[in-house]
């Protein structure tokens, strides 16, 4: 049962690869673009997929592994749900944006090695530059930016993700015990 | 003190085809965005719906009595400020505005015409309030060119744009000019690249024009890397097709028919505005398949980068285009020879093609009567890091380091905002590639030459003032572990000479050097500058050799004297407890995380260094400021 379950799960992650494959034309100078398509659907790159891309394209595998590693964009393993992303970016950094990270991890029990809380919730990542310099010290989770951040700012909004994450869960468990009220 | 062409469409816009309209702009760059601007912009809707306004969301060539234009501009550059909200024809700038405060503008300024003064700027440094632009000393000492439109107009309407004269540079340069006198005009303008190598553009395109090829390309650099800068970002999400225009120029110039805008995957909103304005400019006939008209054809693709400082450089952009890591290749032959696909291409900042159109239309000269013979036009700078304003400041070349560091920037603050007086310790000019200058150097006028020769350089136009409070070594540190993660890996010097360099330096922080650390330092930063293929390895060292040049005391110190003057190298740190002001209450002691303090009650505790991990809890514990050192 299970195996047919991961074989439809498969064929079905093949046919998003394949239209996003037919959308840019095949073309290995497309790989780019492909890889970061590929990436928006799935928040990672499966190595499958890399390897079916290769093939598709024509490529050595080499050449996509290559790619996908050499730049900062893409991630070879899963994220967590949430992504923050501290700027540690010139401006943010004398104004004071490791004591964030620091915080921030201390919170969640990541590190520089662990991005990925044990939860799967978060994944911590520092990044080069947002061009928000004039908020800095600013920190971004999801798409959102926050700007003129401190550890403590920083720490209590991971914990307001938290408490809404739960709030979330708590309200999904009511609504599936309710559904299953109903069906009774 | 040159006269500010920004101020002169914000206060009358008799062109803008709704003439006496009023308007409310909001700015919603990234940096007002994040702040709230679409709250305040959808709040200023439903109150001015209430209050009986019309409120105009789209440009239209009449208006009524009650009709107000409410539209989003591009970034304005006083980000630090932000949300703001400009009021044409009033003239009135407001900062930090947030949604509670829109019913109190509607009211007081929209109906009775007057303004709210706890919303206008202050003064820091003479807590004088200004009420527009024009008193505003971060606005009042800037010449906004490029940035001039950025912040009036609506980044997403492109009529408004065209309104204002857009596209008709472009225009002229398909119908009226040969590519040959396009590339001359550039080059008597004398406009250099504004991404950092300073190139002259005219020269870069008349290398590509003679080329014989049916192929060409033009490609736009929007791939700004240099942590700190954000002048790229501004102009694409304020003002794309003023960078599409300097590209269908440039693409005339040359006889290209593909262009490619290749933007920082970090600017979402740059990347979104960009292919919105090309969308448009291909419904409008300006970009496709009859230019004009003319027949030619053109094409535009935005591209995202995918995360890497080196794909700022040309032949490395290049290959990232072509779907290949981005590493660079040696020069010659030149993209202009050989490029995309081995066709001739030329590369160019988003700043220089944003110049490009003002040059055709005002021509050579104009362009030539500002800023230095050798440096002519204005430049962009971000400015950032402990000053009171930070944000976009575009100035001639040849203005003083002193006018933006100590003045257009309000002020050099402490690392909590406040102002600092005699506060000013350096400024990092450039990035990563750049240098730290000092005190001595702040009466140097901005150019390329002037900057290279006491070993920095314009770069892209980061400005990063930096207070006394910051440890250079650190500093230098920083930038050294920012190329080191960057370097493509393809010279050995690069690859391994800033992994070195950057050990070195944390022997330096961490107290392991010692008194041939320096030597070691400046001759590896020399080998990794010759010994490097491209302009990141190149310059890698800059900062390092920069403050070991201008700096070379705090080295000293950190070396010979295990000391760090600013306390934030945290190895060098000595906590010791103050016999005298020790009370033995114990506290530090149940602070202490590894039992490094003991004591009798009520006498004098004492710290063991061997166990002492420097963290600073007992030092926060005490309550009689006993812990010294820390």
């Amino acid at each position: 049962m299970a195996t047919a379950h991961l074989a439809v799960d498969r064929a079905e992650k093949f046919r998003t690869v394949c239209g996003i494959l037919d959308r840019h034309g095949y073309r290995p100078s497309g790989l780019i673009p492909i890889l970061q398509a590929i990436q928006r659907e799935y928040q990672y790159l499966p190595e499958e997929v890399l390897t079916f891309v290769a093939t598709s394209l024509d490529l050595p595998p080499a050449r996509v592994f290559g790619v996908a590693t050499f730049y900062a964009h893409f991630a070879l393993e899963q994220k967590g749900k949430h992504v923050i992303r501290i700027c540690d970016g010139t401006a943010c950094h004398v104004k004071q944006s490791l004591p964030i990270l620091s915080a921030i991890h201390a919170e969640l029990g990541t590190s520089e090695k662990q991005k990925t809380s044990n939860d799967a919730l978060f994944t911590v990542e520092t990044v080069a530059c947002l061009g928000a310099c004039g908020l800095a010290p600013v920190l971004v989770v999801d798409e959102q930016v926050y700007g003129g951040m401190t550890p403590e700012r920083a720490v209590a909004l991971v914990n307001e993700i938290k408490t809404q994450e739960n709030a979330g869960d708590a309200q999904a468990a009511a609504a599936a015990v309710n559904g299953e009220l109903h069906v009774h | 003190m040159s006269t500010n062409q920004g101020l002169v469409i914000l206060n009358d816009s008799p062109n803008v085809g709704q003439t006496g309209i009023r308007r409310v702009i909001l700015c919603a760059g990234t940096g007002c965005m994040a702040n709230g601007a679409m709250k305040v912009f959808e709040r200023f809707r439903k109150e001015m719906d209430e209050a009986g306004l019309h409120v105009v969301l789209e440009l239209r060539p009449e208006a009524g009595d009650r009709d107000v234009r409410l539209s989003k501009s591009g970034c304005q550059g006083f980000c630090q400020m932000g949300p703001l909200v400009s009021i044409v024809p009033d003239g009135i700038l407001y900062t930090k505005v947030r949604a509670e405060d829109v019913p109190e503008i509607v009211e007081r300024t929209l109906v009775s015409g007057e303004a709210v003064e706890r919303l206008l700027y202050k003064d820091p440094a003479t807590r004088r309030i200004c009420r527009g632009l024009e008193d505003n000393p971060f606005y009042a000492r800037q010449d906004r060119r490029v940035l001039r439109e950025c912040g009036f107009l609506d980044p997403e309407d492109i009529r408004e744009f065209m309104l204002h004269g857009g596209y008709s540079a472009a225009k002229k340069a398909f119908l009226e000019m040969s590519p040959e006198n396009i590339c001359k005009q550039i080059s008597e303008s004398g406009l250099r690249g504004r991404g950092g190598g300073g190139f002259p553009t005219g020269r870069k395109w008349e290398a590509a024009r003679i080329q014989k090829a049916a192929k060409k390309y033009v490609i736009c650099n929007g791939d700004e890397g240099d942590p700190g800068a954000f002048m790229n970002r501004s102009v694409m999400e304020g003002n794309p097709h003023s960078v599409i225009e300097g590209l269908m120029i440039a693409a005339r110039a040359i006889g290209a028919d593909q262009t490619f805008v290749y933007v920082r995957a970090e600017y979402p909103l740059a990347v979104e505005r960009m292919n919105r304005a090309v969308a448009d400019a291909e419904r409008e006939g300006i970009l496709g398949k009859n230019v004009f008209g003319t027949g030619l054809t053109l094409k535009c693709n935005v591209l995202e980068g995918a995360g890497a400082f080196v794909c700022g450089e040309e032949t490395a952009m290049i290959a990232s285009i072509e779907g290949r890591r981005g590493m660079p290749t040696p020069k010659p032959p030149f993209p202009a020879q050989s490029g995309l696909w081995g066709k001739p291409t030329i590369i160019n900042n988003v700043e220089t093609l944003a110049h490009v159109p003002r040059i055709i239309n005002e021509g050579a000269e104009a362009f030539r009567s500002i800023g230095t013979p050798e440096s002519p036009g204005t430049k962009t700078f971000a400015l950032t890091g402990h000053v009171a304003n930070t944000g976009l400041v575009e100035v001639p070349f040849g203005t003083k380091l002193r006018e933006l560091v100590l003045e257009i920037s309000g002020g050099v603050t402490d690392d909590n905002g406040k102002p600092m007086k005699n506060g000013f310790k350096a400024v990092q000019i450039g990035g990563p590639s750049g240098g730290c200058l000092t005190e001595e150097h702040l009466d140097l006028p901005l150019a390329y030459d002037s900057l290279r020769k006491v070993g920095a350089m314009v770069g892209s136009g980061g400005l990063v003032v930096l207070n006394q409070r910051t440890c250079m070594v650190s500093m230098a540190r920083f930038f050294m572990e920012f190329t080191q993660r960057e370097s493509c890996g393809k010279c050995v010097l690069c690859r391994e000479g800033t992994k070195q360099l950057l050990a070195l330096l944390d022997d330096v922080i961490e107290g392991r050097a010692d008194a041939g650390t320096l030597d070691l330092l400046e001759k590896l930063g020399r080998a990794v500058q010759v010994g490097s293929l491209c302009g990141l390895g190149k310059t890698a060292p800059n900062p390092v050799l920069s403050t070991l040049r201008y700096f070379r005391k705090e080295y000293e110190e950190h070396i010979f004297e295990k000391r760090c003057r600013t306390g934030r190298c945290k190895a060098l740190l000595k906590p010791e407890i103050n016999a005298e002001r020790c009370k033995g209450c114990g506290v530090c002691i149940k602070s202490c995380p590894t039992g490094a303090i003991s004591g009798e009650k009520k006498k004098p505790h004492h710290i063991d260094p061997e166990l002492c991990i420097k963290c600073g809890a007992c030092a926060t514990a005490c309550k009689l400021q006993a812990v010294e050192g820390v």
